[in-house]
């Protein structure tokens, strides 16, 4: 095992992204996810001879609004060339993509990781097409090729290496994917493969100024997956660099279940991929007005709005760090505070009871019917004494299933809470007699049983009765 | 700049093509002959012409989002080699 710290880490990420257009980048075909395969496939995608490609308007604007989004500059003039390979997945032997006039170069983004915010580096970004989807059969020897995803228009977002550590790379990748999100660019769902990650790791000895040989990782399929795998991958290099070996430069497969890296012998010649300008595509030329109309329909994006919540609603820095990371969470928190203005309630609601089942479940706020008005008029029944606290978790848990209001479950299910002096005083007077022991340590002096009796009260009247009144006229009825 | 055998060896190679040593010999020299006429434009002076990737003065050609019918699958299968559940087969390529 190697000495921590002798070694810095330099990572670079390649993130693509599927912009989500309703037709192809340079044909007609749908981009739907989830068709039979090859229904979503015409003469141009498949690469038949004599056809031409014809760019989709929206899949540039889209590719635009990223760039600006992540700071990039926008190219005046932009182009599009082939990236020669030959691989089943592409029907065309190329891929048409952007070599050296990419839509968007020098951008950046910021992180916070442990507190500390930093930049990271956005290289360029380019638009580029999807290649198809192989499935292996008969042991191997076969593969079966979907060209449903050929021509689905894509972003790669190349970062400097800037990142060091694989806790930076996972904050940069929720950094991007939840601007995307703010963009309405995609629908960057991992699991779908709408964002997808390549990794390109070096160690180097500190001080040293030299970047080491770098391995390029690739089939991460989650954000926790390209984590472990840098960590697995800082901990393969540091052992070969400790036992005097050299690091090859090579691509290497993470395989999640494993744990663990192996090299994917026989890509690197391929890695001679002859680009030159596509003939069949003509350029694109960016003026001043068609940026300018594509910046104005940025939306405030995550940093601005967290910056807005940790001012307008003093909420803490991690809390409107997670709330903004999701545009879908923060709409629910606004919408919230349409029927509350006690933010911090909805904050804690949203940060301990809502995530909390959203993450036993592995689901998402959109996946659960609970809605931000739901939560603001739970709030206000619970400041007005409608219901207490212990009732408030039953009313919430019934949100998330029913999506009813909470006035309509408090009525449906009788919750409401009992503050009636006399019908709490009657349950109360049930307890103390049925509880001399307790009433007899508490008048000697012994005021934890205090607790117990009113735990008692609450259980006793289904968890409905107000405690503080339940406290008060107990401590009345002791005296 | 010329055309070396272990060059179109190369070329080959990246097009997953196998050829003879007859071959071999037989492209290098037409490759040659095709590069040497090309060479032509070096006789040219381009000192005042601005690099372009394409000779027609077209530029923004683009198409609106729209969808259209994609082909009926049995036309999609109809070059495929070989298929199996509406999907082309090929041979494994190890990656």
């Amino acid at each position: 095992m190697s000495e921590p710290n002798k070694y810095e880490t330099v990572v670079g990420l390649e993130v693509h992204v599927e912009l989500h257009t309703n037709s192809k980048i340079f044909c007609g075909c749908s981009t739907a996810f989830g068709a039979p395969p090859n229904t979503h496939t015409c003469p141009v995608c498949l690469g038949h001879p004599g056809v031409l490609p014809v760019l989709n308007r929206q899949a540039v604007e889209y590719a635009m609004k990223a760039a600006m989004a992540l700071n990039c500059q926008i190219a005046d003039i932009s182009k599009f060339d082939r990236k020669n390979y030959f691989y089943p997945d592409s029907p065309k032997a190329y891929q048409i993509s952007q070599f050296d006039q990419p839509i968007g170069e020098h951008g950046w983004i910021e992180i916070e990781v442990n507190g500390e915010t930093k930049r990271i580096g956005i290289t360029r970004l380019h638009l580029e097409e999807d290649a198809g989807k192989l499935t292996h059969v008969d042991g191997g020897y076969a593969s079966l090729v979907d060209f449903n995803r050929v021509g689905t228009p894509l972003i790669e977002i190349v970062s400097e290496p800037d990142i060091r550590t694989p806790e930076e790379a996972k904050a940069y990748l929720e950094k991007i994917k939840a601007i995307m999100q703010y963009c309405d660019v995609s629908d960057v769902k991992m699991e779908e493969g709408s964002l997808r990650c390549d990794a390109n790791i070096s160690l180097r000895p500190y001080g040293q100024k030299e970047f080491g040989t770098r391995a390029e990782l690739k089939n991460m399929n989650s954000f926790r997956g390209v984590q472990r795998g840098l960590e697995y991958e800082q901990f393969r290099q540091a052992e070969i660099l400790d036992g005097g070996g050299i690091v090859i430069q090579e691509t290497r497969r993470f395989d999640d279940a494993v744990g663990k890296s192996f090299s994917m012998r026989g890509k690197e010649e391929a890695h001679d991929y002859r680009y030159f300008p596509d003939p069949d595509l003509v350029s694109l030329h960016i003026s001043e007005e068609w940026k300018q109309s594509i910046r104005a329909t940025i939306p405030e994006l995550p940093d601005a709005r967290k910056a807005r919540y940790t001012v307008d609603y003093s909420l803490p820095s991690y809390d409107a760090e997670v709330i903004t990371s999701s545009k879908k969470l923060a709409d629910f928190f606004e919408e919230s505070l349409s029927y509350t203005k006690d933010s911090k309630s909805v904050s804690n609601w949203i940060m301990g009871d809502l995530l909390g089942y959203l993450n036993a479940n592995s689901q998402e706020i959109s996946d659960v019917k609970i809605t931000g008005q739901g939560l603001g008029e739970m709030i206000g029944l619970l400041e007005k004494g409608t219901i207490n606290g212990k009732i408030a978790k039953t009313v919430f848990k019934a949100m998330l299933e029913t999506g009813k209001l909470p006035q309509q479950i408090v009525e449906e299910q009788g919750l409401v809470q009992i503050s009636d002096e006399g019908a709490v005083l009657q349950i109360v007077d049930q307890i103390i007699e049925a509880n001399p022991q307790s009433v007899e340590d508490y008048r000697a002096g012994k005021d934890k049983a205090i607790g117990f009796l009113v735990g008692q009260i609450m259980k006793a009247s289904k968890g409905k009765a107000n405690p503080a009144l339940a406290n008060k006229l107990l401590i009345e009825r002791l005296k | 700049m010329s055309i070396t055998p272990k060059d179109v060896e190369h070329v080959a190679r990246l097009a997953r093509l196998e050829l003879s040593d007859a071959e071999k010999d037989q492209f290098t020299e037409q490759l040659n002959a095709i590069l040497k006429y090309a060479e032509k434009l070096d006789g040219l002076d381009t000192d005042n012409v601005e690099p372009t990737s394409h000779v027609l003065p077209i530029k923004n050609v683009m198409r609106a989002d729209e969808k259209r019918p994609s082909l009926p699958i049995e036309k999609v299968l109809l070059n495929a080699p070989d298929e199996e559940d509406g999907q082309f087969k090929v041979p494994a390529v190890l990656e």
